[in-house]
């Protein structure tokens, strides 16, 4: 096994009689920002879970540092190192953003229950880093002037990025990315793109499910192609454009 | 144990379970329509048997009983309508803590109007010293006529809910809420409905033990614990299969109370509670993907 | 510490209780005392069950059951009576070192029992060694099967308390003794003692206070409140949600466990009552009414009802109030009836400024 990031193997998930994802292989190399494209109802999302521990897979193996994580719970998946965002933003609406963000740095925090209900000093340190760290990201992104802010009340877009913040805040090694141009418009999208660029830069490996064609061929390396749970191709985006089946499946066969 | 003594507590065991068990299709009926747990399902019982008594000195014990009925199915459609309809949009978990409280009011409410003494309704036919003899034991002939009215409820339930339109209505309801709505179903009456049936088939099994088991204005909550314990057995929603359990939990009780101390009796059915809730909560009889009840 | 602000209202409470002491002394009501006293104790519990019900966003009916085990616990262990066994080696090494205490109940008899401290640590030990085998399975369920199993859980405990002859059945346990604190102070419930005991319960309340507003302002309480909030994020972000709804189940059985070790000294008895539902429908009445996850709100609230409700005033009609309450808060205001307005708007003011 050559040390890819992240890894599965065969992967397949099944729910009653529909076959979600199946027979999945795929590799992520460090480094790289891998896009997953495919029609609606491909598995992409269902890819994602199985990955992040949501869901456990029928069959298959899932590695991350060729460690196998395959059925491990969410919260033990994001302790080793993979953040996901999600579909729909999941922030949490009465907290403010900086909160948000704390509770991202929770895996690189330790302070328990015992240390929190007598307040022990030793905690004091560890909150007064982490909360600098948190508004270290907040500028980074562009977000210092929402700090303050309950989540509930920003604009759909702010949402995004806290939440885009909120993972940057685990320090994962591996980020994973559900539709994250969902919503935005062209010059947010644009945004975004140069964001994605600039965390891979800054060592994280992103793994993107994405509808947006132009966002995919702009900013990825490599792009995976899903059918209907299989995949159907896997290569550099130039190549991907041109792939006679990949084509197939978005526009149609001619004579059909 | 001789056979006529166990002859004697399997009546003994499936009187009690089929009220049980028409507790947990009352429960299921609403839950199948809202996806509420009533807890003050137990009050309609015993709402309905005190009415009963009351009226009973009156007229005459079938007219009482009919009259008990329809007070109890009125006051059962009133709740919903004042209580559960306004916060329709409400989490489950409000509106079920809200029936707690209704259960408590309700039961109050007894106690102010009631009393706390225990009473009961006339034997339906013969008195507290008449026996009919079957297979060797002596059974009250009230018993009889608990488990023919238990059966009656059951057998008409379920043409009620296949046959009639209102009752597919119900079930059309029960399964997407939306979609029946959209077909021009009513289903804030259905909802209603759901209730008043609860209320009014409850008064009537209350109507019919309470030979038996005399009448307490706070009998309630108990019988609403055992009827909750019945119908998570059986799978919450599955009314035949509540049958079923309600027969088994009184037959376990009934047994348990022969051989061990009757202060145990009451602990049964918290205990087959606990271990449902806790190894099985869908059920005995749900099929294993039904795995909408836990979270983690 | 850029937090002290937040122990400020512990502060005014603190003036306040001894502000109500004069204020009852003037009016030579000083007998109100008893009931704030009992009152305060009920207050633990409801701090602990806002953690849980606010914080982690758990419903537990059976709350009074823990109540009841750490009471019961405590007088069982307080009042048997091992004089008969003195002979025995490891009774007597025990009396020895402490352990075992020999005092004369009001009949003048002699007793030989465990030390109250040694009981209370007995009553923690179990109470978290239950709290943890209920809540192990009992966690995982959704929202209303929680509730039943919560439900279920208290009802035995009072079936339990009720039916066994070592836990008094009917009558309960009395002739409790003090709990002896430090020097002079000791938890009991005669006249002379009464001012001093209403200090000991309300420093034990603002004690319990200051540890649960620590730990929603940690890292701790961040995380439980982004399980409220949101489950599933708070999972992806590492957060092991059944581990911490699970001890905060089990704390919060503790919080209520020390409340009812207190009482039963206080009260000298406890009875099957205090593990009866009703109990524990009251203090989730009270935690809904207060405001769920308003800690300041939840022990007002909780204090005022008690109070109102042991001095008698609601008669009768007792249960039906608390009951009218839960339908009340539930239909009308399920954030809670104390939303003070400006209170929030100072604290979100505080919290701007300390994120500046």
């Amino acid at each position: 096994m050559d040390n890819a990031l992240l890894e599965t193997k065969n992967l397949h998930r099944s729910f009653g009689g529909v076959h979600a994802v199946q027979d999945v292989t795929l590799k992520v190399q460090a480094g790289v920002i891998k896009a997953v494209i495919g029609p609606n109802g491909a598995g992409k999302t269902t890819l994602f879970n199985l990955i992040a521990g949501t869901l456990h897979p029928n069959q298959g193996e899932v590695f991350f540092r060729s460690e196998r994580i395959t059925g491990r719970k969410p919260h033990s998946v994001a302790a080793l190192g993979i953040a996901r965002t999600f579909q729909t933003t999941r922030l949490f609406p009465h907290m403010t953003v900086v909160e948000n963000l704390m509770v991202g740095r929770h895996t690189r925090t330790r302070a328990g229950f015992v240390a929190g209900l007598l307040n022990l000093p030793r905690t004091w340190r560890e909150d007064r880093q982490a909360r600098d760290r948190c508004f270290e990201i907040l500028a980074d992104l562009n977000l210092s002037a929402f700090a303050g802010e309950t989540a509930a009340n920003l604009a759909f877009g702010v949402q995004r990025r806290v939440e885009f913040a909120r993972a940057l805040a685990m320090e994962p090694a591996l980020l994973l990315l559900d539709e994250p141009a969902a919503g935005l418009n062209i010059y947010e999208t644009k945004e975004l793109a140069e964001l994605i660029r600039k965390i891979r830069d800054q060592g994280i490996t992103c793994l993107v499910v994405e509808h947006d064609m132009s966002l995919v061929m702009d900013i990825s390396d490599e792009v995976l192609v899903l059918d209907q749970g299989r995949k159907i191709a896997e290569g550099p985006p130039s190549a991907i454009q041109r792939d006679p089946e990949v084509i197939r499946i978005y526009l149609g066969d001619e004579d059909a | 144990m001789s056979f006529a003594q166990i002859v004697q507590y399997t009546f003994s065991g499936i009187t009690v379970g089929s009220i049980y068990a028409i507790t947990a299709v009352c429960f299921n009926i609403i839950y199948n329509c809202t996806g509420i747990i009533n807890f003050a399902q137990g009050e309609f019982l015993i709402i309905g048997a005190m009415t009963a008594i009351s009226l009973s000195h009156v007229v005459p014990l079938p007219l009482a009983i009919v009259g008990a009925v329809a007070v109890t199915t009125v006051i059962g459609g009133l709740i919903e309508i004042v209580f559960i309809r306004r916060v329709s949009d409400a989490s489950i978990l409000r509106l079920i803590v809200i029936t707690i409280g209704l259960s408590i009011v309700m039961r109050e409410g007894m106690l102010h109007i009631w009393d706390e003494k225990v009473r009961s309704l006339p034997y339906f036919t013969g008195s507290a010293i008449t026996t009919v003899s079957i297979l060797g034991a002596h059974i009250s002939p009230q018993v009889l006529w608990v488990l023919g009215v238990s059966a009656v409820i059951v057998t008409a339930l379920t043409l009620f809910f296949r046959l009639t339109t209102t009752g597919r209505a119900m079930r059309a309801c029960a399964d997407n809420r939306m979609a029946a709505r959209l077909c021009g179903i009513n289903d804030r009456w259905m909802v209603t409905l759901s209730f008043m049936l609860s209320a009014g088939i409850g008064a009537l099994a209350g109507c019919v033990i309470s030979p038996v088991t005399q009448t307490q204005y706070d009998m309630g909550a108990p019988l609403a614990i055992k009827g909750f314990t019945v119908a998570i057995l059986g799978g919450l929603g599955n009314s035949m299969a509540a049958v079923v359990a309600g027969l088994f939990l009184g037959l376990l009780e009934a047994f348990v109370v022969s051989q061990f101390a009757a202060a145990y009796k009451e602990v049964v059915a918290i205990a087959v509670l606990l271990l449902i809730l806790i190894f099985r909560p869908s059920g005995l009889f749900a099929r294993r993907d039904v795995t909408a009840l836990r979270t983690a | 510490m850029m937090r002290a602000r937040i122990y400020y209202p512990v502060l005014a409470g603190f003036l306040l209780v001894v502000g109500l002491h004069l204020v009852l002394q003037a009016a030579g009501v000083t007998y109100y005392m008893t009931q704030l006293t009992m009152s305060a104790y009920y207050g633990l519990v409801v701090i602990g069950l806002c953690l849980l019900m606010g914080y982690a966003g758990q419903l537990s009916l059976g709350h009074a059951g823990f109540f009841a085990i750490g009471g019961y616990t405590s007088a069982v262990l307080t009042t048997c009576n091992l004089s008969s066994h003195s002979g025995n080696a490891l009774i007597a090494r025990l009396h020895g070192i402490g352990v075992l205490v020999q005092w004369q109940d009001i009949y003048g008899d002699q007793m030989l029992s465990f030390c109250p401290w040694v009981a209370f640590g007995a009553a923690l030990l179990l109470t978290a060694a239950i709290a943890l085998v209920i809540g192990l399975p009992v966690i995982r369920l959704k929202g209303h099967y929680m509730a039943m199993a919560t439900l279920g859980f208290g009802l035995i405990i009072y079936r339990i308390v009720l039916g066994t002859r070592v836990f008094g059945q009917a009558d309960g346990l009395s002739n409790v003794p003090p709990f002896p604190l430090i020097g002079p102070l000791e938890v009991n419930g005669r006249a002379p003692w009464r001012v001093q005991n209403y200090y000991i319960a309300w420093i034990a309340v603002l004690v319990a206070m200051v540890l649960a507003l620590n730990l929603i302002h940690s890292r701790v309480g961040r995380a439980l409140r982004s399980i409220h909030e949101n489950e599933e994020a708070a999972h992806s972000l590492g957060i092991n949600t059944y581990r911490y709804k699970l001890a905060t189940f089990v704390l919060s059985a503790l919080f209520a466990a020390v409340g009812g070790v207190l009482m039963t000294h206080y009260n000298g008895s406890i009875g099957p009552s205090e593990a009866a539902v009703m109990k524990s429908v009251r203090y989730v009445a009270v935690v809904a009414v207060g405001g769920m996850a308003n800690l300041w709100g939840v022990l007002l609230m909780g204090v005022l009802l008690n109070f109102l409700s042991l001095r008698g005033v609601f008669g009768t009609f007792d249960d039906a109030v608390f009951g009218t309450i839960l339908i009340g808060v539930m239909l009308f205001a399920p954030g809670g009836l104390l939303r003070m307005p400006r209170l929030q708007a100072i604290s979100s003011l505080l919290r701007r400024r300390s994120h500046g």
